[in-house]
């Protein structure tokens, strides 16, 4: 079909409105009357609270209300731990309101309701709180060592959890190894930083008894989910709008943040809409973080390169909670063997916590750790063995004809097995050989050193689990009057262009252009069976979902315009916003077949008039609806996916140092990439572009520091180093196509993909580069110009 | 992120602006607002009471003059970096504006705005110590001129007195023959800098230097002149071992402690690195004008 939406690059059609200011945020949704929240929040990272005087807070004019913990009665409890698992015992989530400890800085401590935030603000300068401070451990290697200060009494040795998984039989196969790399990595703590940060607004409607909350997250089904729960209301009577939001990342899928509980609550209480404006500084100090893990992997390996066996133990920081359980590093640990077979695999992690801000999935969700230790222990291997680092990954690709490979033992995040269900690895490597000539390149790093430049060559490989389950909906109802096309689903759009992938899948199947699609989502009048938007799964699940109801909708039209226009079902084509008999110039407007197949008498319109023209829709006796017929063009399906769906790709880059100023340039940077059926290649581009530049974050400029006390250094835009455009190199991205065999759209998730490799490109770059100065290795990310400085010390 | 409670002001005149800022020692100045107004909104800087001297006539303009060229105070970056006779007059501040921030900022930030800010990784600052400048401070006593390297007093502390508006900053034109270069290293483009180095050098007959100024900024508590480095430079024809050694000695300017974004060790390689780089591009461009 040459008009076919899927797989073109259409414009996404949410951009002008947002490019001119138009979009509706949390903020801008306008309230009567509305009060403000603000927090009073621990300066300390451990510490005992002894007492709290608030009467200067509740008397300061404009002041509302002042909360501490033994005012919030239901919600004065841990909040629930999402995703339980047998590795963590007694799993520890935060209160709402810190109670007796505090247990990082940052932690929500007191809430003042007030006039404006700015009144708000005044007040919570005003709260008396007395601090017995702890001792802390803020490094995860120190915080699991014996004596250690606890963050939790309960838990020795700070341990939050510990999972082993094995694949095959790594203790067999090990003695069989002829060489052996063991390298120690380190990835730090970064954070997902969301242009429009966290916000939450609610209103009561004690007439109704309704309660509305507009909410910058990622899930808001199951935020309305646990609304009604905890505040004993019917779900029914509690519904939850994310509007536009300015991205996610990971950070906005959390339940739940106090603020999401603390906010609806006063709106009730108080008879008045309140809304909490997360700053940026609270941003860094009181929403998700994510990275920190320690890998110590080992090879075990042929003389050939050839990989047998895998042993990787890591430590991951899990921060002062661990609401989300060990789904970052059980996704870490599953990915640890890549896109390589690697057919014996032994893998332990220890979660540990920390008095630090709580960590939980950010775009990436573990796979840029263990794609950092898999891929610097392959260039080790390379290196230690004498091969080429293409070479000793030729020799361990998953071949094409090997699909599915399955990793028996090793459990996904989603409670599944591991299985890369397709790919062409190895053409992906010659793709990007080529590219960037890497065969060619070392004549030419040698002629650069010649005249004192240090060239590098960077390379990683990663492989992604996308598309997790259990379940997304689509519900699509074409509209009787104008016969535009609405669609709905349960999650939710952060900026990825759901608008428009979506709109592309339902007009191919219904004949319509994408922009007569209008899709709903995010709100749960709308919909309200379905998940969330995370693990790079909202094209994969809900995409899918959308394509089957829509080919349930496309039959009905069949069936009704077959009718309608006295023809056979096989004769009848969709385009163009009608039903057409093939051959010939007679057609149904949908607007016609969608008012013809509601059999109300009325007529609102021309189309409605239109309709009347045409042999009835159905065609039976009795009543205008037949027993188990329903009126209108409107169907609701699911799809729930077996397993991940994993997607992959090659990164490369041709780097330069400068060692004078140990500063780094990226000349080329190359990245491959397979996501199954595209959608749409400009919308996919936007992801890996927007991942890459995370993943440039990640590699050069982004830590989040605490000092030895546990204090947040650079809590802000100046000290936290986000890269600009001026930082982030142009990329290449070339693609290839491999359907996934597992889903009827045969796609593969994309979100996540461009972040993975980012750090390994880098550090192997640097590497290369500073070789011939003896720099040594670079097994920590971000790399600081500091750091290659002290490496070209050390030498 | 809101300010705390203040009173504003916006005096049409500099002698109502002095007025309100001796009658209240917790006034403080407002201009192009880059630097003051975020740090109200994070309650850093808790004014009781901002005058704002962007209505006062006259304020504005650039000028040379005498061997100066005199930048009023309401003048912005962008309007110096981008002004033909300053640059004319003295090459060296278009090139280290092109350091400051990014346009959006130099377009409303101003140029004494950042002088009095006095932050010790400011480029401005330093180009003011490079050149031998000065600034005009009017208060209720009278006018008079500062000269940089007693302006400067520490990080974001300058020696004007509470009561003194800034009027206007003089930079000297370069002088005759003489080249003169700027460059800095940060992690990001437009940040403060981890360390920046300017140079002016005039080349004598014989092809050696007869006159050297190297500054730098980043690396201590104030911008700063390298006496020490000018010193080993001044009659050498600036070899590459001359330079080298310039370098080493620049080192012994590093004072700032390790942070966030640089180890003293690296601070000191860069400096080292920028003061050979910056003193030969000086040169160079000195070489060039002859």
């Amino acid at each position: 079909m040459s008009t076919r939406a899927f797989g073109s690059r259409i414009k996404r059609t949410v951009d002008p409105a947002l490019l001119r200011g138009e979009g509706a945020f949390v903020d801008d949704i306008p309230l009567a009357n509305p009060l403000h929240a603000a927090f009073v929040r621990s300066p300390y990272a451990r510490a005992k609270i002894a007492s709290i005087d608030v009467s200067a807070a509740r008397a300061h004019p404009g002041v509302v209300a002042v909360y501490t913990g033994e005012d919030i009665g239901v919600l004065d409890r841990e909040m629930p731990l999402l995703i339980p698992h047998p590795s963590m015992t007694d799993a520890r989530t935060q209160r709402p309101l810190a109670k007796d400890d505090v247990y990082y800085v940052g932690q929500t401590v007191v809430m003042v309701v007030a006039v404006d935030r700015y009144t708000a603000e005044d007040a919570v300068a005003l709260v008396e709180v007395d601090y017995d401070p702890l001792p802390v451990e803020v490094d995860i290697e120190a915080a699991v060592k014996p004596g250690a200060p606890l963050v939790h009494a309960t838990h020795p040795g700070n341990v939050a959890a510990y999972f082993v998984q094995v694949s095959g039989k790594p203790d067999e196969t090990i003695p069989q190894a002829e060489h052996v790399t063991k390298i120690k990595v380190k990835v730090e703590r970064s954070t997902a930083a969301p242009m429009e940060c966290r916000a939450v607004a609610a209103q009561f409607d004690a007439v109704t008894g309704e309660l509305t909350v507009w909410d910058g997250t990622q899930a808001p089904i199951s935020v309305r989910g646990g609304l009604a729960s905890i505040f004993g209301l019917d779900e029914d009577k509690v519904r939850v709008i994310a509007p536009n939001v300015g991205g996610g990342f990971g950070q906005k899928v959390l339940l739940f943040y106090p603020d999401e509980l603390l906010v609806p609550m006063a709106a009730m209480q108080l008879g008045r809409p309140v809304k909490y404006i997360e700053d940026r500084r609270e941003n860094f100090i009181g929403s998700s973080q994510e990275r920190t893990q320690v890998h110590e992997i080992e090879l075990y390996a042929k003389k050939t390169g050839e990989v047998i066996a895998l042993r990787d133990s890591f430590l991951h920081d899990t921060g002062a909670f661990i609401p989300y359980g060990i789904a970052v590093a059980q996704v870490a640990s599953t990915s640890i063997a890549g896109p390589y077979r690697i057919p014996n695999i032994w893998v332990e992690f220890t979660a540990v916590y920390t008095p630090t801000v709580p960590v939980t999935p950010y775009r990436g969700c573990g796979r840029p750790q263990s794609c950092f230790a898999i891929e610097r222990a392959m260039d080790q291997l390379a290196e230690e063995l004498g091969l080429d680092r293409l070479e000793v990954r030729r020799r361990n690709l998953i071949r094409d004809d090997q699909f599915p490979w399955t990793r028996e033992g090793l459990l996904f995040a989603d409670g599944l097995r591991v299985s890369l269900d397709s790919g062409q690895y190895a053409k992906a490597l010659e793709m990007v050989s080529d590219r960037l000539d890497i065969p060619g390149f070392t004549a030419h790093q040698g002629k650069a050193l010649s005249e004192g430049r240090y060239l590098g060559l960077g390379l990683g490989f990663y492989v992604e689990g996308t598309g997790l389950g259990p379940y997304e909906g689509g519900h699509i109802k074409v509209h009787p009057i104008t016969g535009k096309v609405y669609v709905n689903t349960g999650l939710t759009a952060q900026g990825q262009g759901h608008e428009t992938v979506f709109g592309q899948i339902v007009a191919d199947q219904l004949g319509v252009a994408v922009e007569d699609v209008i899709l709903v989502e995010g709100d749960t009048r709308a919909f309200d069976w379905g998940v969330a938007t995370f693990a790079s799964r909202a094209a994969v699940v809900s995409g899918n979902a959308i394509y089957k109801t829509a080919l349930i909708v496309r039959k009905q039209i069949i069936h009704a315009a077959a009718n309608m226009l006295e023809a056979s079902e096989d004769d009848i084509e969709l385009r163009d916003g009608a039903a057409w008999i093939r051959g010939t110039d007679r057609h149904a407007p949908l607007a016609a077949i969608a008012t013809a197949t509601n059999p109300l008498r009325y007529a609102f319109n021309d189309a409605a008039k239109a309709a009347t023209q045409f042999a009835p829709a159905s065609r039976h006796d009795g009543p205008p609806l037949d027993e188990g017929q329903h009126p209108g063009l409107e169907a609701t399906d699911y799809y729930s996916p077996a397993c991940a769906t994993w997607a992959y790709g090659v990164h490369a880059a041709i780097l330069e140092v400068d060692p004078d100023l140990c500063s780094v340039k990226i000349h080329k940077y190359v990245c491959i990439h397979d996501c199954g059926n595209m959608i749409n290649p400009t919308i996919v581009e936007g992801q890996v572009m927007g991942g890459i530049a995370q993943g440039i974050g990640g590699a050069m400029y982004e830590r989040i520091e605490y000092d030895p006390e546990g204090n947040p250094l650079n809590a802000n835009f100046v000290d936290f180093l986000i890269p600009y455009a001026t930082e982030v190199p142009n990329v290449e991205v070339l693609h290839l196509e491999t359907p996934s065999p597992l889903n009827p759209l045969g796609v593969k998730g994309v979100g996540e993909a461009g972040c993975i490799a980012v750090g390994a490109v880098i550090a192997s770059g640097i590497e290369d580069a500073l070789a011939p100065l003896g720099a040594g290795k670079f097994r920590q990310t971000p790399i600081t110009p500091s750091m290659i400085h002290a490496a070209l010390v050390a030498h | 992120m809101k300010p705390a409670l203040f009173e504003y002001s916006a005096p049409q005149t500099v002698a109502e602006a002095i007025a309100l800022l001796a009658a209240d020692p917790g006034a403080m100045v407002l201009a192009g607002g880059q630097s003051l107004v975020p740090a109200m909104n994070l309650r850093l800087a808790s004014p009781s009471r901002l005058v704002d001297i962007q209505h006062i006539p006259g304020l504005s303009g650039i000028s040379v003059a005498g061997g100066e060229i005199i930048v009023r105070a309401l003048t912005t970056h962008r309007e110096l970096e981008l002004s033909g006779e300053a640059h004319r007059a003295n090459p060296v501040i278009r090139e280290a504006m092109a350091h400051v921030a990014h346009i959006p900022i130099r377009n409303r930030g101003t140029v004494v705005g950042s002088l009095c800010h006095a932050d010790a990784a400011a480029e401005m600052p330093m180009v003011l110590v490079l050149t031998g400048g000065s600034v005009v401070a009017e208060g209720p006593q009278g006018t008079r001129t500062i000269g940089a390297e007693d302006f400067f007093q520490f990080h974001m502390t300058t020696s004007r007195e509470s009561h003194e508006l800034v009027v206007e900053a003089r930079f000297p034109v370069l002088p005759a023959g003489a080249g003169a270069a700027f460059d800095e290293f940060t992690r990001r483009h437009g940040d403060y800098a981890i360390a920046a180095v300017g140079a002016i050098v005039r080349l004598g007959r014989d092809g050696a230097a007869d006159k050297v100024a190297v500054a730098t900024c980043g690396v201590g508590s104030r911008p700063m002149r390298l006496p020490a480095v000018e010193a080993r430079l001044i009659g050498t024809r600036l070899a590459a071992e001359d330079l080298a050694a310039a370098g080493e000695i620049a080192k012994d300017a590093v004072t700032a402690p390790d942070d966030i974004n640089a180890t003293t060790s690296y601070r000191q390689r860069v400096v080292a690195t920028l003061v050979r780089r910056v003193v030969e591009k000086a040169a160079h461009r000195a070489g060039q004008g002859r």
